[in-house]
Protein backbone atom coordinates (compact mmCIF):
# COMPACT_ATOMS: atom_id res chain seq x y z
CA UNK A 1 0.00 0.00 0.00
CA UNK A 2 1.13 3.63 -0.40
CA UNK A 3 2.90 5.06 1.87
CA UNK A 4 1.11 7.57 4.57
CA UNK A 5 2.25 10.09 6.98
CA UNK A 6 1.34 8.31 10.86
CA UNK A 7 1.40 11.34 12.80
CA UNK A 8 -1.38 12.93 10.26
CA UNK A 9 -3.13 9.84 9.95
CA UNK A 10 -3.34 9.89 13.80
CA UNK A 11 -5.04 13.87 14.14
CA UNK A 12 -7.28 13.32 11.20
CA UNK A 13 -8.62 9.54 12.98
CA UNK A 14 -9.28 11.78 16.13
CA UNK A 15 -10.14 14.76 14.14
CA UNK A 16 -12.81 12.63 12.48
CA UNK A 17 -14.15 11.36 15.88
CA UNK A 18 -14.50 14.76 17.14
CA UNK A 19 -16.42 15.91 14.65
CA UNK A 20 -18.99 12.97 14.71
CA UNK A 21 -19.27 14.04 18.95
CA UNK A 22 -20.45 17.37 17.86
CA UNK A 23 -23.91 16.35 16.49
CA UNK A 24 -24.85 14.93 19.75
CA UNK A 25 -23.69 18.05 21.21
CA UNK A 26 -25.78 19.92 18.90
CA UNK A 27 -29.05 17.52 20.00
CA UNK A 28 -28.50 18.94 23.68
CA UNK A 29 -27.60 22.34 22.18
CA UNK A 30 -31.00 22.54 20.34
CA UNK A 31 -33.10 20.21 22.81
CA UNK A 32 -32.53 22.53 25.82
CA UNK A 33 -34.30 25.43 24.01
CA UNK A 34 -37.64 23.86 23.46
CA UNK A 35 -40.32 23.03 25.24
CA UNK A 36 -39.89 19.74 27.51
CA UNK A 37 -42.76 18.14 25.34
CA UNK A 38 -40.61 18.43 22.55
CA UNK A 39 -36.96 17.37 24.12
CA UNK A 40 -36.83 14.54 22.42
CA UNK A 41 -38.22 15.36 19.08
CA UNK A 42 -35.86 18.03 18.33
CA UNK A 43 -32.96 15.37 20.12
CA UNK A 44 -33.87 12.86 17.57
CA UNK A 45 -33.39 15.41 14.89
CA UNK A 46 -29.48 15.12 15.34
CA UNK A 47 -29.03 12.33 16.13
CA UNK A 48 -31.08 10.07 13.71
CA UNK A 49 -29.29 12.04 10.98
CA UNK A 50 -26.35 10.37 12.39
CA UNK A 51 -27.75 7.04 11.23
CA UNK A 52 -29.11 8.24 7.90
CA UNK A 53 -26.57 10.62 6.63
CA UNK A 54 -24.13 8.37 7.48
CA UNK A 55 -25.41 5.26 5.09
CA UNK A 56 -26.25 7.98 2.43
CA UNK A 57 -22.65 9.20 2.75
CA UNK A 58 -21.16 5.72 2.20
CA UNK A 59 -23.62 4.75 -0.88
CA UNK A 60 -23.58 7.89 -3.08
CA UNK A 61 -22.88 11.41 -1.02
CA UNK A 62 -19.20 10.82 -0.96
CA UNK A 63 -18.64 9.73 -4.52
CA UNK A 64 -20.71 12.69 -5.78
CA UNK A 65 -18.81 15.70 -4.08
CA UNK A 66 -15.12 13.55 -4.23
CA UNK A 67 -15.67 11.45 -7.19
CA UNK A 68 -14.02 12.56 -10.00
CA UNK A 69 -14.99 16.40 -11.19
CA UNK A 70 -17.91 16.43 -13.83
CA UNK A 71 -18.10 19.97 -15.07
CA UNK A 72 -17.27 21.69 -12.35
CA UNK A 73 -20.34 20.82 -10.49
CA UNK A 74 -20.93 17.39 -9.26
CA UNK A 75 -18.74 14.80 -8.69
CA UNK A 76 -18.88 11.37 -10.76
CA UNK A 77 -20.00 7.78 -9.34
CA UNK A 78 -16.43 6.05 -9.21
CA UNK A 79 -16.84 5.66 -5.38
CA UNK A 80 -20.53 4.33 -5.02
CA UNK A 81 -20.52 2.66 -2.03
CA UNK A 82 -16.95 3.45 -0.93
CA UNK A 83 -15.56 1.31 -3.95
CA UNK A 84 -12.55 2.33 -4.29
CA UNK A 85 -11.61 4.34 -1.12
CA UNK A 86 -9.33 1.35 0.59
CA UNK A 87 -5.92 1.32 0.16
CA UNK A 88 -5.75 4.46 -1.44
CA UNK A 89 -3.97 7.68 -0.13
CA UNK A 90 -5.05 11.03 -0.04
CA UNK A 91 -2.85 13.96 -0.35
CA UNK A 92 0.83 14.44 -0.40
CA UNK A 93 3.68 14.11 1.86
CA UNK A 94 3.00 14.98 5.52
CA UNK A 95 -0.42 15.35 4.41
CA UNK A 96 -0.64 11.71 3.21
CA UNK A 97 -3.38 10.19 4.92
CA UNK A 98 -5.41 6.98 4.15
CA UNK A 99 -8.37 8.05 2.10
CA UNK A 100 -10.75 5.84 4.20
CA UNK A 101 -9.76 8.55 6.71
CA UNK A 102 -10.93 11.49 4.49
CA UNK A 103 -13.84 9.46 3.48
CA UNK A 104 -15.07 9.43 7.36
CA UNK A 105 -13.78 12.67 8.27
CA UNK A 106 -16.20 14.32 5.11
CA UNK A 107 -19.30 12.19 6.05
CA UNK A 108 -19.40 13.36 9.60
CA UNK A 109 -19.63 17.24 8.23
CA UNK A 110 -22.59 16.20 5.94
CA UNK A 111 -23.69 14.67 9.28
CA UNK A 112 -23.91 17.65 11.44
CA UNK A 113 -24.68 20.01 8.36
CA UNK A 114 -28.07 18.29 8.19
CA UNK A 115 -28.73 18.19 12.03
CA UNK A 116 -27.94 22.62 12.16
CA UNK A 117 -31.02 23.11 9.69
CA UNK A 118 -33.32 20.95 12.17
CA UNK A 119 -33.23 24.10 14.90
CA UNK A 120 -35.52 25.68 12.75
CA UNK A 121 -37.91 23.23 12.22
CA UNK A 122 -37.83 22.05 15.81
CA UNK A 123 -41.45 21.47 17.65
CA UNK A 124 -43.57 21.00 14.40
CA UNK A 125 -42.52 18.91 11.47
CA UNK A 126 -43.32 15.47 10.96
CA UNK A 127 -41.00 13.26 11.74
CA UNK A 128 -41.71 10.63 8.38
CA UNK A 129 -41.13 14.10 6.41
CA UNK A 130 -38.15 15.08 8.55
CA UNK A 131 -36.99 11.84 7.34
CA UNK A 132 -37.30 12.35 3.65
CA UNK A 133 -36.04 15.77 3.48
CA UNK A 134 -32.58 15.08 5.36
CA UNK A 135 -32.25 11.83 2.85
CA UNK A 136 -32.47 14.53 -0.49
CA UNK A 137 -30.93 16.89 1.13
CA UNK A 138 -28.11 15.69 1.83
CA UNK A 139 -27.72 14.15 -1.60
CA UNK A 140 -29.11 16.92 -3.45
CA UNK A 141 -27.82 20.05 -1.79
CA UNK A 142 -24.93 18.81 0.65
CA UNK A 143 -22.59 16.74 -1.91
CA UNK A 144 -22.63 18.89 -5.11
CA UNK A 145 -21.95 22.13 -2.45
CA UNK A 146 -18.85 20.47 -1.12
CA UNK A 147 -18.18 19.16 -4.67
CA UNK A 148 -17.95 22.97 -5.66
CA UNK A 149 -15.63 24.12 -2.02
CA UNK A 150 -13.53 21.42 -1.90
CA UNK A 151 -14.31 18.27 -4.15
CA UNK A 152 -12.74 20.22 -7.26
CA UNK A 153 -15.34 21.80 -8.59
CA UNK A 154 -16.12 25.66 -9.31
CA UNK A 155 -15.78 27.52 -6.52
CA UNK A 156 -12.32 26.11 -5.46
CA UNK A 157 -11.26 26.84 -8.99
CA UNK A 158 -12.40 30.41 -8.92
CA UNK A 159 -10.03 30.50 -5.84
CA UNK A 160 -13.22 31.37 -2.97
CA UNK A 161 -11.64 30.21 0.02
CA UNK A 162 -13.62 27.88 2.86
CA UNK A 163 -11.42 26.71 5.44
CA UNK A 164 -13.60 24.43 7.19
CA UNK A 165 -17.05 25.20 5.68
CA UNK A 166 -18.61 28.50 6.48
CA UNK A 167 -20.46 28.31 2.96
CA UNK A 168 -21.15 24.19 2.66
CA UNK A 169 -21.93 23.70 6.37
CA UNK A 170 -22.99 27.13 8.39
CA UNK A 171 -24.81 29.00 5.26
CA UNK A 172 -25.97 26.14 3.31
CA UNK A 173 -27.92 25.06 6.47
CA UNK A 174 -29.00 28.49 7.40
CA UNK A 175 -30.24 28.91 3.85
CA UNK A 176 -32.37 25.58 3.84
CA UNK A 177 -33.78 26.60 7.63
CA UNK A 178 -34.87 29.48 6.41
CA UNK A 179 -36.82 27.21 3.37
CA UNK A 180 -38.31 25.19 6.16
CA UNK A 181 -39.02 28.44 8.28
CA UNK A 182 -41.19 29.46 5.63
CA UNK A 183 -42.88 26.55 4.13
CA UNK A 184 -43.53 24.69 7.72
CA UNK A 185 -45.29 28.22 8.80
CA UNK A 186 -44.87 29.68 12.41
CA UNK A 187 -45.46 27.40 15.44
CA UNK A 188 -49.39 27.47 17.66
CA UNK A 189 -48.62 30.24 19.50
CA UNK A 190 -45.89 31.94 18.53
CA UNK A 191 -45.77 35.16 19.50
CA UNK A 192 -48.75 34.84 22.20
CA UNK A 193 -47.37 31.94 24.53
CA UNK A 194 -44.30 30.97 26.25
CA UNK A 195 -41.95 29.40 23.84
CA UNK A 196 -38.71 29.30 26.30
CA UNK A 197 -36.50 27.06 26.49
CA UNK A 198 -37.20 24.44 29.03
CA UNK A 199 -33.11 22.99 29.91
CA UNK A 200 -30.88 25.74 30.04
CA UNK A 201 -28.12 23.95 31.81
CA UNK A 202 -28.74 21.34 28.66
CA UNK A 203 -28.59 23.74 26.08
CA UNK A 204 -24.46 25.01 27.74
CA UNK A 205 -23.53 21.48 27.58
CA UNK A 206 -23.86 21.16 24.06
CA UNK A 207 -22.54 24.16 23.32
CA UNK A 208 -19.09 22.94 25.24
CA UNK A 209 -19.43 20.01 23.58
CA UNK A 210 -19.90 21.86 20.43
CA UNK A 211 -16.65 23.83 21.35
CA UNK A 212 -14.37 20.71 21.38
CA UNK A 213 -15.80 18.75 18.85
CA UNK A 214 -14.40 22.16 16.21
CA UNK A 215 -11.22 21.49 16.99
CA UNK A 216 -11.55 18.90 14.76
CA UNK A 217 -13.73 20.41 12.41
CA UNK A 218 -11.35 23.73 11.80
CA UNK A 219 -7.79 21.71 12.83
CA UNK A 220 -8.64 19.18 11.30
CA UNK A 221 -9.55 20.69 8.07
CA UNK A 222 -5.76 21.58 7.41
CA UNK A 223 -6.40 17.45 6.62
CA UNK A 224 -3.14 16.68 8.31
CA UNK A 225 -1.16 17.63 11.70
CA UNK A 226 1.03 20.80 11.55
CA UNK A 227 1.88 24.17 11.52
CA UNK A 228 -1.16 24.94 9.86
CA UNK A 229 -3.66 22.80 12.01
CA UNK A 230 -2.14 24.45 14.99
CA UNK A 231 -2.66 27.73 13.68
CA UNK A 232 -6.49 26.87 12.67
CA UNK A 233 -7.06 25.42 16.49
CA UNK A 234 -6.03 28.57 17.82
CA UNK A 235 -7.61 31.36 15.49
CA UNK A 236 -10.59 28.33 16.14
CA UNK A 237 -10.44 28.55 20.37
CA UNK A 238 -10.05 32.42 20.62
CA UNK A 239 -12.73 33.31 18.24
CA UNK A 240 -14.85 31.23 20.18
CA UNK A 241 -13.93 33.03 23.55
CA UNK A 242 -14.33 36.45 22.16
CA UNK A 243 -17.78 35.78 20.67
CA UNK A 244 -18.31 34.79 24.08
CA UNK A 245 -17.45 37.85 25.76
CA UNK A 246 -18.81 39.79 22.95
CA UNK A 247 -22.83 38.47 23.16
CA UNK A 248 -22.41 39.33 26.95
CA UNK A 249 -20.67 42.09 26.67
CA UNK A 250 -23.73 43.51 24.15
CA UNK A 251 -26.43 42.04 26.48
CA UNK A 252 -25.26 43.91 29.69
CA UNK A 253 -24.91 47.05 27.74
CA UNK A 254 -28.45 47.01 26.16
CA UNK A 255 -30.81 44.45 28.59
CA UNK A 256 -28.57 44.88 31.66
CA UNK A 257 -27.96 41.39 32.71
CA UNK A 258 -25.46 38.54 31.03
CA UNK A 259 -27.24 35.28 29.90
CA UNK A 260 -26.15 31.72 30.11
CA UNK A 261 -27.78 31.20 27.03
CA UNK A 262 -26.30 34.01 25.35
CA UNK A 263 -22.71 32.77 26.51
CA UNK A 264 -22.88 29.71 25.12
CA UNK A 265 -24.70 31.25 21.90
CA UNK A 266 -21.56 33.97 21.72
CA UNK A 267 -19.58 31.15 21.61
CA UNK A 268 -21.19 29.07 19.04
CA UNK A 269 -21.90 32.01 17.08
CA UNK A 270 -17.36 32.82 17.17
CA UNK A 271 -17.31 29.62 16.17
CA UNK A 272 -19.09 29.73 13.24
CA UNK A 273 -17.48 33.00 12.14
CA UNK A 274 -13.97 31.76 12.26
CA UNK A 275 -15.51 28.12 10.30
CA UNK A 276 -13.79 29.82 6.85
CA UNK A 277 -11.39 31.78 8.03
CA UNK A 278 -9.22 29.41 10.38
CA UNK A 279 -7.06 28.22 8.36
CA UNK A 280 -5.92 31.70 6.85
CA UNK A 281 -6.21 34.30 9.72
CA UNK A 282 -3.85 34.96 12.50
CA UNK A 283 -4.68 35.32 15.91
CA UNK A 284 -5.31 38.76 16.14
CA UNK A 285 -7.93 39.09 12.88
CA UNK A 286 -9.38 35.59 15.25
CA UNK A 287 -10.20 37.37 18.09
CA UNK A 288 -11.99 40.70 15.73
CA UNK A 289 -14.02 37.90 13.76
CA UNK A 290 -15.52 35.74 16.98
CA UNK A 291 -15.89 39.44 18.44
CA UNK A 292 -17.62 40.98 14.82
CA UNK A 293 -19.83 37.91 14.82
CA UNK A 294 -20.96 37.51 18.47
CA UNK A 295 -22.11 40.95 18.55
CA UNK A 296 -23.55 40.61 14.99
CA UNK A 297 -25.76 37.83 15.55
CA UNK A 298 -26.92 39.10 19.32
CA UNK A 299 -28.45 42.50 17.47
CA UNK A 300 -29.62 40.67 14.42
CA UNK A 301 -31.94 38.23 16.54
CA UNK A 302 -32.95 41.43 18.44
CA UNK A 303 -34.77 42.52 15.10
CA UNK A 304 -36.02 38.65 14.82
CA UNK A 305 -39.34 39.62 15.73
CA UNK A 306 -39.86 41.87 12.75
CA UNK A 307 -39.47 39.42 10.31
CA UNK A 308 -42.27 37.32 11.56
CA UNK A 309 -40.30 34.33 10.26
CA UNK A 310 -40.21 31.29 13.39
CA UNK A 311 -37.31 30.16 12.65
CA UNK A 312 -36.98 28.46 16.20
CA UNK A 313 -33.48 27.71 17.58
CA UNK A 314 -32.22 30.93 15.36
CA UNK A 315 -30.51 28.82 12.43
CA UNK A 316 -30.67 31.70 10.23
CA UNK A 317 -29.50 33.96 12.96
CA UNK A 318 -26.46 32.45 14.41
CA UNK A 319 -25.72 29.93 11.05
CA UNK A 320 -26.63 32.11 8.30
CA UNK A 321 -24.89 35.68 9.48
CA UNK A 322 -22.31 34.28 11.45
CA UNK A 323 -21.13 31.88 8.70
CA UNK A 324 -22.04 34.90 6.00
CA UNK A 325 -20.32 37.52 7.88
CA UNK A 326 -17.44 35.05 8.64
CA UNK A 327 -16.60 33.97 5.30
CA UNK A 328 -16.97 38.20 4.13
CA UNK A 329 -14.18 38.71 6.94
CA UNK A 330 -12.01 35.86 5.66
CA UNK A 331 -12.12 38.23 2.06
CA UNK A 332 -10.88 40.70 4.56
CA UNK A 333 -8.37 39.44 7.16
CA UNK A 334 -6.61 36.19 4.97
CA UNK A 335 -2.67 36.20 4.87
CA UNK A 336 -0.51 34.36 2.82
CA UNK A 337 1.90 34.70 5.95
CA UNK A 338 -0.51 32.06 7.84
CA UNK A 339 -1.24 29.45 5.05
CA UNK A 340 0.42 30.30 1.58
CA UNK A 341 -2.29 27.85 -0.21
CA UNK A 342 -4.72 30.57 0.37
CA UNK A 343 -4.87 34.29 -0.52
CA UNK A 344 -4.26 37.89 0.56
CA UNK A 345 -7.39 39.51 1.98
CA UNK A 346 -8.01 42.95 1.78
CA UNK A 347 -5.94 43.90 4.92
CA UNK A 348 -3.34 41.91 3.91
CA UNK A 349 -2.68 43.92 0.92
CA UNK A 350 -4.67 41.62 -1.65
CA UNK A 351 -7.40 44.09 -2.68
CA UNK A 352 -11.04 43.49 -3.43
CA UNK A 353 -10.10 40.15 -5.51
CA UNK A 354 -10.62 37.92 -2.61
CA UNK A 355 -13.34 39.53 -1.19
CA UNK A 356 -15.74 39.73 -4.42
CA UNK A 357 -14.85 35.98 -4.38
CA UNK A 358 -16.31 35.30 -1.29
CA UNK A 359 -19.79 37.24 -1.94
CA UNK A 360 -19.74 35.05 -4.80
CA UNK A 361 -19.07 31.82 -2.59
CA UNK A 362 -21.43 33.24 -0.52
CA UNK A 363 -24.39 34.19 -2.99
CA UNK A 364 -23.94 30.83 -4.56
CA UNK A 365 -24.84 28.57 -1.22
CA UNK A 366 -27.47 30.53 -0.57
CA UNK A 367 -29.60 30.52 -4.08
CA UNK A 368 -28.66 27.01 -4.83
CA UNK A 369 -29.76 25.64 -0.98
CA UNK A 370 -32.44 27.89 -0.51
CA UNK A 371 -33.91 27.16 -3.85
CA UNK A 372 -33.55 22.98 -3.93
CA UNK A 373 -34.91 22.78 0.08
CA UNK A 374 -37.88 25.17 -0.71
CA UNK A 375 -38.19 22.85 -3.88
CA UNK A 376 -38.04 19.82 -1.35
CA UNK A 377 -40.51 20.93 1.19
CA UNK A 378 -42.92 21.59 -1.09
CA UNK A 379 -42.80 18.85 -2.87
CA UNK A 380 -43.01 17.20 0.29
CA UNK A 381 -45.91 19.37 1.99
CA UNK A 382 -47.77 18.52 -1.44
CA UNK A 383 -47.72 14.82 -0.90
CA UNK A 384 -47.53 13.58 2.47
CA UNK A 385 -47.49 17.05 4.57
CA UNK A 386 -45.05 18.31 6.14
CA UNK A 387 -46.32 19.79 9.48
CA UNK A 388 -48.13 17.48 12.27
CA UNK A 389 -51.71 18.26 13.41
CA UNK A 390 -52.49 21.16 15.72
CA UNK A 391 -53.70 18.69 18.69
CA UNK A 392 -50.15 16.97 18.14
CA UNK A 393 -48.45 20.68 18.33
CA UNK A 394 -50.13 21.10 21.28
CA UNK A 395 -49.47 17.58 23.48
CA UNK A 396 -46.02 17.38 21.87
CA UNK A 397 -44.20 15.28 19.44
CA UNK A 398 -42.41 13.28 21.72
CA UNK A 399 -45.74 11.14 22.66
CA UNK A 400 -47.52 11.73 19.04
CA UNK A 401 -43.86 10.92 16.70
CA UNK A 402 -41.93 8.57 19.53
CA UNK A 403 -44.06 7.32 21.97
CA UNK A 404 -41.97 8.53 25.00
CA UNK A 405 -41.31 11.07 27.20
CA UNK A 406 -38.09 12.71 27.43
CA UNK A 407 -38.47 12.79 31.68
CA UNK A 408 -40.83 11.62 34.34
CA UNK A 409 -40.26 14.22 36.98
CA UNK B 1 -63.01 21.89 62.40
CA UNK B 2 -61.74 24.15 59.61
CA UNK B 3 -59.44 23.73 57.01
CA UNK B 4 -56.79 26.31 56.25
CA UNK B 5 -55.24 26.47 52.84
CA UNK B 6 -51.97 29.13 52.61
CA UNK B 7 -49.91 29.82 49.52
CA UNK B 8 -46.60 30.66 50.48
CA UNK B 9 -43.03 31.60 49.05
CA UNK B 10 -41.37 28.21 48.48
CA UNK B 11 -38.65 28.96 50.46
CA UNK B 12 -40.78 29.49 53.69
CA UNK B 13 -42.48 26.07 53.59
CA UNK B 14 -39.77 24.44 56.28
CA UNK B 15 -40.79 27.56 58.42
CA UNK B 16 -44.51 27.45 58.14
CA UNK B 17 -44.02 23.18 59.03
CA UNK B 18 -42.11 24.06 62.05
CA UNK B 19 -44.15 27.00 63.33
CA UNK B 20 -47.42 24.47 63.01
CA UNK B 21 -45.41 21.42 64.73
CA UNK B 22 -44.94 23.81 67.03
CA UNK B 23 -48.93 24.52 67.69
CA UNK B 24 -49.86 20.46 67.71
CA UNK B 25 -50.82 20.30 63.88
CA UNK B 26 -50.57 17.16 62.92
CA UNK B 27 -50.05 16.82 59.74
CA UNK B 28 -49.82 18.88 56.40
CA UNK B 29 -50.06 18.74 52.92
CA UNK B 30 -48.05 20.63 50.75
CA UNK B 31 -47.48 20.96 46.84
CA UNK B 32 -45.69 23.65 44.19
CA UNK B 33 -48.11 25.40 42.42
CA UNK B 34 -48.20 28.58 40.25
CA UNK B 35 -50.02 31.35 40.28
CA UNK B 36 -50.37 35.33 40.33
CA UNK B 37 -52.18 38.02 42.80
CA UNK B 38 -50.82 41.51 43.14
CA UNK B 39 -47.63 40.50 42.49
CA UNK B 40 -48.35 39.29 38.88
CA UNK B 41 -45.12 37.94 36.65
CA UNK B 42 -41.43 38.83 35.96
CA UNK B 43 -39.33 39.32 32.62
CA UNK B 44 -37.28 36.69 31.02
CA UNK B 45 -34.96 37.21 28.06
CA UNK B 46 -33.62 34.49 26.23
CA UNK B 47 -31.81 35.51 22.82
CA UNK B 48 -33.11 38.60 22.67
CA UNK B 49 -36.72 37.56 23.29
CA UNK B 50 -38.69 39.33 26.23
CA UNK B 51 -40.81 36.71 28.07
CA UNK B 52 -43.64 38.07 30.71
CA UNK B 53 -43.61 35.28 32.83
CA UNK B 54 -47.03 35.54 34.53
CA UNK B 55 -47.17 33.02 36.62
CA UNK B 56 -45.13 32.57 39.95
CA UNK B 57 -43.99 29.56 41.55
CA UNK B 58 -45.43 29.11 44.81
CA UNK B 59 -46.20 26.33 47.46
CA UNK B 60 -49.41 25.58 48.59
CA UNK B 61 -50.22 24.01 52.14
CA UNK B 62 -53.35 22.83 53.37
CA UNK B 63 -54.08 21.81 57.28
CA UNK B 64 -57.33 20.60 58.87
CA UNK B 65 -57.51 21.41 62.47
CA UNK B 66 -59.76 21.91 65.70
CA UNK B 67 -62.06 25.35 65.47
CA UNK B 68 -60.22 26.57 68.52
CA UNK B 69 -56.96 26.02 66.70
CA UNK B 70 -57.39 27.80 63.82
CA UNK B 71 -57.13 31.32 64.63
CA UNK B 72 -53.48 30.35 66.32
CA UNK B 73 -52.78 28.69 63.03
CA UNK B 74 -53.67 31.06 60.92
CA UNK B 75 -51.23 33.66 63.01
CA UNK B 76 -48.62 31.52 62.78
CA UNK B 77 -48.62 30.86 59.22
CA UNK B 78 -48.92 34.34 58.68
CA UNK B 79 -45.87 35.12 61.38
CA UNK B 80 -43.73 32.07 59.61
CA UNK B 81 -44.40 32.84 55.62
CA UNK B 82 -43.90 36.63 56.09
CA UNK B 83 -41.12 38.72 54.18
CA UNK B 84 -42.94 42.09 53.92
CA UNK B 85 -42.26 41.74 50.72
CA UNK B 86 -44.56 41.85 47.62
CA UNK B 87 -45.47 38.27 47.27
CA UNK B 88 -45.89 36.77 50.65
CA UNK B 89 -49.15 34.79 49.66
CA UNK B 90 -52.36 34.43 51.04
CA UNK B 91 -54.08 32.46 54.14
CA UNK B 92 -57.58 31.52 53.38
CA UNK B 93 -60.00 29.71 55.89
CA UNK B 94 -63.04 27.41 55.77
CA UNK B 95 -65.22 25.39 57.52
CA UNK B 96 -64.41 21.44 56.65
CA UNK B 97 -67.64 19.26 57.73
CA UNK B 98 -65.63 15.90 58.05
CA UNK B 99 -62.48 13.73 58.44
CA UNK B 100 -61.83 9.99 58.33
CA UNK B 101 -58.27 7.95 58.77
CA UNK B 102 -59.01 5.70 56.67
CA UNK B 103 -56.64 2.81 58.52
CA UNK B 104 -59.44 3.12 61.40
CA UNK B 105 -62.73 4.79 60.46
CA UNK B 106 -62.37 6.96 62.87
CA UNK B 107 -64.12 10.08 62.27
CA UNK B 108 -64.06 14.13 62.87
CA UNK B 109 -61.06 15.45 65.63
CA UNK B 110 -59.95 11.78 66.48
CA UNK B 111 -58.92 11.03 62.49
CA UNK B 112 -57.02 14.74 62.27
Amino acid sequence: MPAIDTGSTAWMLGSTALVLFMTPGLALFYAGMVRRKNVLSTTMHSFFAMGLVSVIWAVLGYTLAFGPDVGGVIGGLKHLGFDGVLGTVSGTGTAAIPTSVFAMYQGMFAIITVGLITGAVAERMKFKAYVIFAASWAVLVYSPLAHWVWGGGWLMKLGALDFAGGTVVHIASAAAALAAAIVLGKRKGYGTDELRPHNIPMSVLGAGILWFGWFGFNAGSALASGHLAGSAFMATHLAAAAGLLAWNLAEVMTEGKPTVLGAASGAVAGLVGITPAAGFVGPVPALAIGAIVGCLCFFGLRLKSRFGLDDALDVVGVHGVGGTTGAILTGVFASLTVNSAGANGLLAGGGFALLGKQLIGVAATIVFSFTVSFIILKLLDATMGIRVSDDVEVAGLDIAEHAETGYEL
Amino acid sequence: MKKIEAVIKPHKLDEVKEALQALGVAGMTAYDVKGYGRQKGHTEVYRGSEYTIDFVPKTKIEVIVDDDLAPRVEQAIVDAARTGKIGDGKVFTYDAEGAIRIRTGERGSDAL
